[in-house]
């Protein structure tokens, strides 16, 4: 990381200032929407941070990561739902059970590779989410009601939108210091050594697969605590949240903000939360003059216009947002950046 | 050879129909640069994939420092001491060159679930890593990305990084390969260098370098050993002349 002031760090900056000052923005104007959608952006920034740690540094292709958004969710609504309320067990829970089918779903899958390895991670994936729809004891497909919030014995009150709000922005936080110490650690120059060259690790003396499986349980573990707060946040779980299309979103932050880099996941969380919820109406509003009566209906072909922009955004700007920052940084006057990824 | 560091016997592989090793005999005493020879397709890549445990043996022992490494897994064949350098530059492209050395260090500094504190300032590992770096004269490229060197370039980081490890044995696959005469003579005044301090077994296609360097040859051909002694006895043996008939380099390298 660079110490010196560039472009990119100023913008880093300015986007945790308005992360952490949003709830007083919220409060003078009175828009609880807006505070809505960051815990929302908050909570997945948090679970592509993780799935960056595997896919972004350690090159391993989890197509499966909403899996522990699903399984972190279901652990703290099931316990609620059995009477357990405390957050001291749910979240505890919630971890150690998305901790132990990483480490099922690693140890299975991480001796293989490329199309294989997607494959296996998807496939898990996939039976979680056909398990979720089958118990019915817990709604089956039709998901489960968190009927209160985790208790934390009068600490917190998570349901005061604000303090749920600060937690779940502490924990985003908490996450990036941990990754960023991390991948400037021994364990994470081996990660990185074994995206750029796994064979060659083990040629100069590394098990590397020990290595990748501690890493893909770390960022299950991380992703399941998020799943623990997406189900806290919307007071309901369901199947859906398992779907493949939401490990796939989960990969477009990743992508689309920057793979490998500290921030990018937080970016691409933004980037595409911001784009889901407002392309609609950009949209309507464009065809509107044209064509009034279809102005509602063009809205919903959001994804048409989604689609191109993410292919422009991985043909031409490689290192996502967190690398377009960089290139700006270069080329701005009075910046000195050298080359980093 | 009882005092030998690195004793083959018997070894053999074969890949369907084709036998690849056939029988092969070889001994590497301590201190020696010994060089492997032959023609295209003699089984010299075979060889060096089952010193590093890329390949296992059909049949035949591989024994190392007196113990019996046939099975033992790649990974730790390099950490006890038997280092190798790849024929295809093998690096880590988007990493420095000092990231590049630093985990080939870091691999024979305990296990790396440290996760922590920052590894790149890790003086244990950093010093030995820049000073792998300067013996290949490559100190003030470290901060570079490792995409950005020229091919012989990345021959010397592969060599840094073999240093790196301190191991008891080199293992080089071919250091000359796809180089300029230039960048040759420069490898080849550094193999001169590390030569007496580290035992090196060579395979290489450059005739003149493995003159110029070896101590003792072996000559490979379709897998098995034709010949091995001093290089003038390698130069007068009959049957290496007949196996290297028309082949440019034998002449090259004979015709002074």
């Amino acid at each position: 990381m660079s110490r010196s002031f560039t472009f990119r760090n100023g913008v880093i900056a300015a986007l945790l200032l308005v992360l952490i000052l949003l709830p007083a923005y919220v409060m003078l104007t009175g828009d609880r929407f807006l505070l809505t959608l960051f815990t929302r952006i908050v909570i997945l920034a948090m679970a592509a941070v993780s799935l960056n740690l595997i896919l972004g540094y350690g090159g391993m292709m989890s197509f499966g990561h909403a899996a522990y958004l699903g399984i972190g969710g279901y652990t703290a609504a099931i316990l609620c739902f059995e009477g357990i309320q405390s957050g001291f067990v749910q979240w505890p829970a919630a971890i150690a059970v998305s901790a132990l089918f990483a480490l099922v779903v690693g140890a299975l899958s991480l001796r293989t590779r490329g199309v294989y390895f997607i494959m296996i991670t998807l496939a898990f994936a996939q039976m979680a989410y056909y398990l979720a729809s089958g118990m019915a004891r817990y709604g089956g497909d039709d998901g489960l009601a968190m009927e209160s919030r985790s208790q934390f014995a009068g600490l917190l009150n998570l349901s005061n939108k604000t303090t749920f709000y600060y937690v779940c922005l502490a924990l985003l936080f908490a996450s990036l210091f941990l990754v960023w110490r991390m991948t400037n650690s021994r364990f994470g120059l081996v990660l990185q050594g074994v995206r750029s060259n796994e064979t060659r690790m083990r040629a100069i003396g590394f098990p590397t697969f020990r290595y990748k499986l501690a890493a893909f349980v770390i960022a299950g573990v991380m992703c399941g605590l998020s799943g623990a707060l997406i189900a806290n946040h919307t007071d309901f779980v369901s199947p859906a949240m398992m779907f493949w299309t939401r490990s796939g979103d989960l990969m477009v932050m990743v992508v689309l903000g920057g793979m490998g880099t500290l921030f990018g996941p937080v970016f691409g969380a933004l980037a595409l939360l911001f784009l889901e919820q407002f392309l609609p109406a950009m949209i309507s509003a464009m065809v509107r003059p044209f064509n009034p009566a279809g102005a509602a209906k063009a809205g919903e072909y959001w994804q048409i216009v989604l689609g191109p922009l993410l292919l422009i955004i991985v043909l031409f700007a490689r290192g996502g947002i967190d690398g377009l920052l960089g290139t700006l940084s270069r080329h701005l006057p009075g910046s000195s950046e050298r080359g980093h990824g | 050879m009882a005092d030998a560091l690195l004793q083959v016997a018997g070894l053999s592989k074969r890949f369907g129909g084709i036998v690849a090793s056939d029988a092969i005999d070889l001994d590497v005493v301590p201190g020696e640069l010994h060089a492997v020879i032959g023609p295209n397709g003699a089984g010299k890549t075979t060889l060096i994939a089952q010193l590093t445990g890329q390949l296992h043996a059909d049949s035949g022992t591989i024994r190392f420092a007196e113990s019996d490494i046939t099975k033992m897994p790649m990974y730790e064949r390099s950490l006890i001491g038997l280092a190798r350098s790849f024929q295809i530059t093998s690096l880590f492209l988007d990493l420095t060159v000092l990231e590049n050395v630093l985990l080939a260090v870091q691999a024979h500094a305990g296990h790396s679930f440290r996760f922590w504190s920052d590894a790149r300032s890790d003086a244990a590992l950093r010093e030995p890593a820049m000073a792998a770096l300067a013996r290949v004269g490559l100190a003030d490229r470290a901060l570079q990305r490792a995409s950005a060197l020229s091919h012989g370039e990345h021959r010397q980081i592969e060599l840094a990084m073999a240093l790196a490890g301190k191991p008891r044995m080199l293992l080089l696959d071919e250091p000359m390969a796809g180089m300029g005469p230039d960048e040759s003579a420069r490898m080849v005044a550094m193999l001169r260098e590390l030569k007496g301090g580290l035992t090196i077994l060579l395979v290489e296609h450059d005739m003149e370098a493995v003159f110029a360097l070896a101590d003792r040859i072996t000559v490979l051909v379709y897998g098995r050993v034709i010949a091995s002694g001093r290089p003038e006895e390698i130069r007068a043996n009959a049957e290496v002349r007949r196996a290297y008939l028309g082949e440019g380099d034998w002449e090259r390298a004979h015709a002074r």
